[in-house]
């Protein structure tokens, strides 16, 4: 018999040292995440300074925010979400593949990656408050185009559905292309120039170069931004909130699913912000799960079908 | 394939947290209770005044007698027996400073003493909802010591029908009283009229018909009325004859008059009797209306207004405004001072509150100072017959209290409800869609009735159109 003990085991050192951050999780994002969908079954609110309820009711939650206009306003979010987040990617996408070009030889790189960054280090409620003054119909952009010749009167941005919109999706889009472009230079720099070298040998000219090699190469950490961008989108709340002043005006068509839920908070109205918060927990996680299998699976080379082709081919 | 259950867990683990973050969970309060309550029966050393501005915090500052010296932020007083005044201040937009203090006073029984609310402010929107009987927030002053028939008899006596409860038991009292008045700009007047005279300025805006009239006029010389819509709300909707929510009913009912104010505010923006850059009150847009460069000729304000709105945002010089009478007879705001049931220095509020709410001397200064027009009738007469001591520089020259006193001695204030801000507030947010040709009429409507169910979970049975 051998001995029980043959190595010495590190690993419970390992358990130790993420100890912390499990119970922090546990008790700071895991009990309230319990209680929210606990509560989503409750009436549970306050009129004035009274409190109303618990007071167990089921579905009935659920029941009336789909006959609400939630549905409007997860379209809503999901419209602002994409006019920010296609320029986002577009521009991301050239900006880190022109960067990393050794052929290109751009001057002042770091200058530009600290710039491009710079919008997302501004708190998003200040920029929105900043843009609301800019883009007033008093403020200093119409001015501007006033004094120059361009208007006669000025616009009403914020009056209208397409300029509010626009504005959001800008702000959004100026917000986080710099932190995606510096995620894409990184991944695309973890491409082996090798590659590159050998394609450029083969005949390969640019755009078929970022296309075939390129973007299959990084297709892990796309997934991981679009991911990311489509959870920050579903919780966009502060740029849209401060720009209408948490109405979502015009006629409620900027309203986000998040700024729908502090409004139900106003009332501290937890049952129905409870639910509300479920629905988004499952859309979320679809979509995350949708997002992760189209990026996983459709790789011709390298991915998991390809790889279980690949052993039925061996064994046969 | 352990390993790859543990990415899976972790992965669900911070989505999840990141998604956690809409929760919100804030019901711990410290637990202390007990021991505090020991050394109730002598004064705390920290007195805390909830409220949304600083006015009330000026007024102090300057007034009251007990006061030593004020911090370099202004956040903290100190009296001359060493207890400090606390400013907690949060701003009233999006119900920011109610959402603050509820949260305070339901921590209130748990907090220590010296964090404990001991006075708070509430104005005529919301006083209602702290002033319930049932909810006991505000302490009835005679519990306090003060007597409301004597102590506050030289109060006018709608201010005293609004800080009571629905047994008639006072539980707050107000410094000022505010009977609004028309503001006009004396050059535009000049320009148009040929006099700036607040005489016969106050004849070319005495009613609703001559009022528009005159805008015809101001329109034809490229001048507004006033700056929005929501200027003129406050004459309409501070003359409702039934409260927005009868107490124990859950439906929203909507004054004929409110619907009036719709209809003219549609017909007068449309007219291009109002700015229509501007949307709305206490915005950046509005300010500037105030401003030298602006074309609005009127604003409909109290006396507050005029100092603590007008003023700031004026850019020339003084003498360029005065006052006359308002088209109609109507009465804005009104910051009411509570004391917070729980509080540990009550002979301390008591004294702020007297000092501040019911001490003739104190009342006049305020006056003097602020423009305030202050809560003492006796005091008010005075004020209106003396032009010499009560002239404001700003008005040039002219004495405000001369037409405020008509206007206050007519004040019937609206019935209240607790919902009063809410309706308010949502009400014109909605309407504002329709004012722009956003939305016709009907989802204007629509999308109220959709905010005030939103806000008001309670309200169950939605809201009553009149005919």
């Amino acid at each position: 018999m051998k001995p029980k003990r043959k190595s010495i085991s590190y690993s419970k050192w390992g358990y130790i040292f993420i100890l912390p951050f499990f119970i922090s999780f546990f008790i700071f994002s895991f009990i309230p995440l319990a209680d929210t969908v606990r509560y989503s079954f409750y009436e549970f609110y306050r009129s004035g300074i009274k409190e109303i309820g618990p007071n167990f009711i089921g579905l009935e939650n659920y029941k009336s925010l789909l006959q609400s206009d939630m549905l409007k306003y997860a379209g809503n979010t999901f419209i602002l979400w994409i006019i920010g987040f296609i320029p986002q990617i577009v521009i991301a996408l050239l900006l880190a593949s022109w960067f990393v070009d050794i052929r290109l030889k751009i001057r002042g790189k770091q200058f530009f990656k600290v710039v491009i960054y710079l919008p997302n280090l501004i708190m998003a409620s200040a920029f929105a408050m900043l843009f609301f003054t800019l883009f007033s119909t008093n403020g200093p952009i119409n001015s501007i185009f006033m004094s120059i010749g361009i208007i006669k009167k000025p616009i009403d941005f914020m009056g209208t559905v397409f300029g509010t919109r626009s504005l959001i999706g800008l702000m959004n889009f100026l917000m986080w292309f710099g932190n995606t472009t510096i995620m894409l230079m990184a991944a695309i720099m973890g491409i082996s120039t090798d590659i590159f070298e050998a394609s450029e040998i083969d005949g390969c000219n640019s755009i078929q170069r970022f296309f075939k090699i390129t973007l299959p190469l990084i297709r892990p950490i796309l997934a991981y931004t679009l991911i990311t961008a489509i959870i920050g989108g579903l919780q966009m709340f502060d740029v849209p909130q401060i720009l209408t002043n948490g109405q979502g005006t015009p006629d409620r068509t900027s309203m986000t699913l998040i700024m729908f839920l502090n409004s139900h908070l106003k009332s501290r109205n937890y049952g129905m912000a409870g639910a509300l918060s479920v629905y988004l927990f499952i859309v979320s996680a679809i979509l995350c799960f949708i997002v992760y299998r189209i990026t996983n699976n459709n790789d011709p080379d390298g991915s998991k079908a390809a790889a279980r082709k690949s052993k039925r081919a061996r064994r046969g | 394939m352990k390993k790859k259950y543990l990415s899976v867990l972790l992965t669900a683990a911070l989505v999840t947290g990141t998604l956690a973050g809409c929760g919100n969970s804030s019901d711990s309060g410290p637990g202390s209770s007990s021991e505090k309550d020991a050394d109730s029966a002598s004064e705390g050393k920290i007195i805390n005044i909830y409220s949304w501005n600083d006015e009330f915090a000026k007024r102090v500052n300057s007034i009251y007698p007990e006061v030593k010296k004020v911090s370099k932020d202004g956040t903290v007083t100190t009296l001359k027996d060493g207890t400090e005044i606390h400013w907690i201040i949060n701003p009233n937009q999006d119900g920011v400073y109610q959402q603050k203090l509820d949260e305070a006073l339901l921590n209130q029984e748990s907090a220590a003493a010296d964090d404990k609310i001991d006075i708070f402010l509430s104005e005529t929107d919301y006083v209602n909802k702290y002033t319930d009987a049932e909810a006991n927030a505000a302490m009835p002053l005679e519990e306090l010591g003060i007597e409301p028939d004597t102590d506050l008899g030289d109060q006018y006596t709608f201010t005293k029908i609004t800080a009571s409860d629905i047994n008639g038991v006072q539980r707050g009292s107000t410094w000022q009283c505010c009977p609004g008045l028309l503001v006009y700009r004396r050059d535009i007047a000049k320009d148009v009229f040929g006099t700036d005279d607040p005489e016969k300025v106050g004849e070319k805006v005495k009613d609703w018909d001559t009022l528009k009239q005159t805008a015809g006029e101001l329109k034809a010389k490229g001048y507004y009325t006033f700056s929005s819509y929501a200027d003129t709300f406050r004459l309409y909707g501070n003359s409702i004859a039934e409260q927005w929510v009868k107490p124990g009913e859950d439906t929203v009912k909507v004054d004929p008059k409110i619907m009036d104010w719709v209809k003219t505010s549609k017909e007068w923006l449309d007219a291009g009797y109002f700015d229509k850059t501007v949307k709305g009150q206490w915005n950046d847009d509005w300010n500037k209306a105030m401003g030298s460069k602006s074309k609005v000729f009127a604003f409909l304000f109290p006396a507050w207004g005029i100092d603590f709105t007008l003023k700031p945002n004026w850019d020339g010089g003084d003498g360029a405004w005065a006052v006359t009478n308002p088209p109609q007879d109507y009465n804005w705001g009104g910051s009411y001072v509570h004391a917070c049931v729980g509080t540990d220095n009550p002979k301390h509020v008591k004294d702020i509150i007297l000092a501040m709410t019911a001490n003739r001397n104190n009342l006049l200064k305020i006056s003097k100072d602020y423009l305030d027009y202050t809560n003492t009738k006796s005091g008010m007469a005075e004020t209106a017959e003396d032009s010499k001591t009560y002239k404001s520089e700003f008005l040039g020259g002219q004495n405000a209290f001369e037409y405020f006193q008509p206007v206050a001695d007519k004040i019937e204030i609206a019935p209240l409800s607790p919902y009063d801000q809410g309706c308010v507030e949502l009400l014109q947010n909605s309407f504002s869609d329709y004012f722009q040709g956003n939305v016709d009429f009907k989802k204007a409507k629509k999308n109220f009735e959709t905010a005030i169910v939103e806000r008001y979970p309670d309200l169950k049975g939605g809201v009553k159109w009149p005919e």
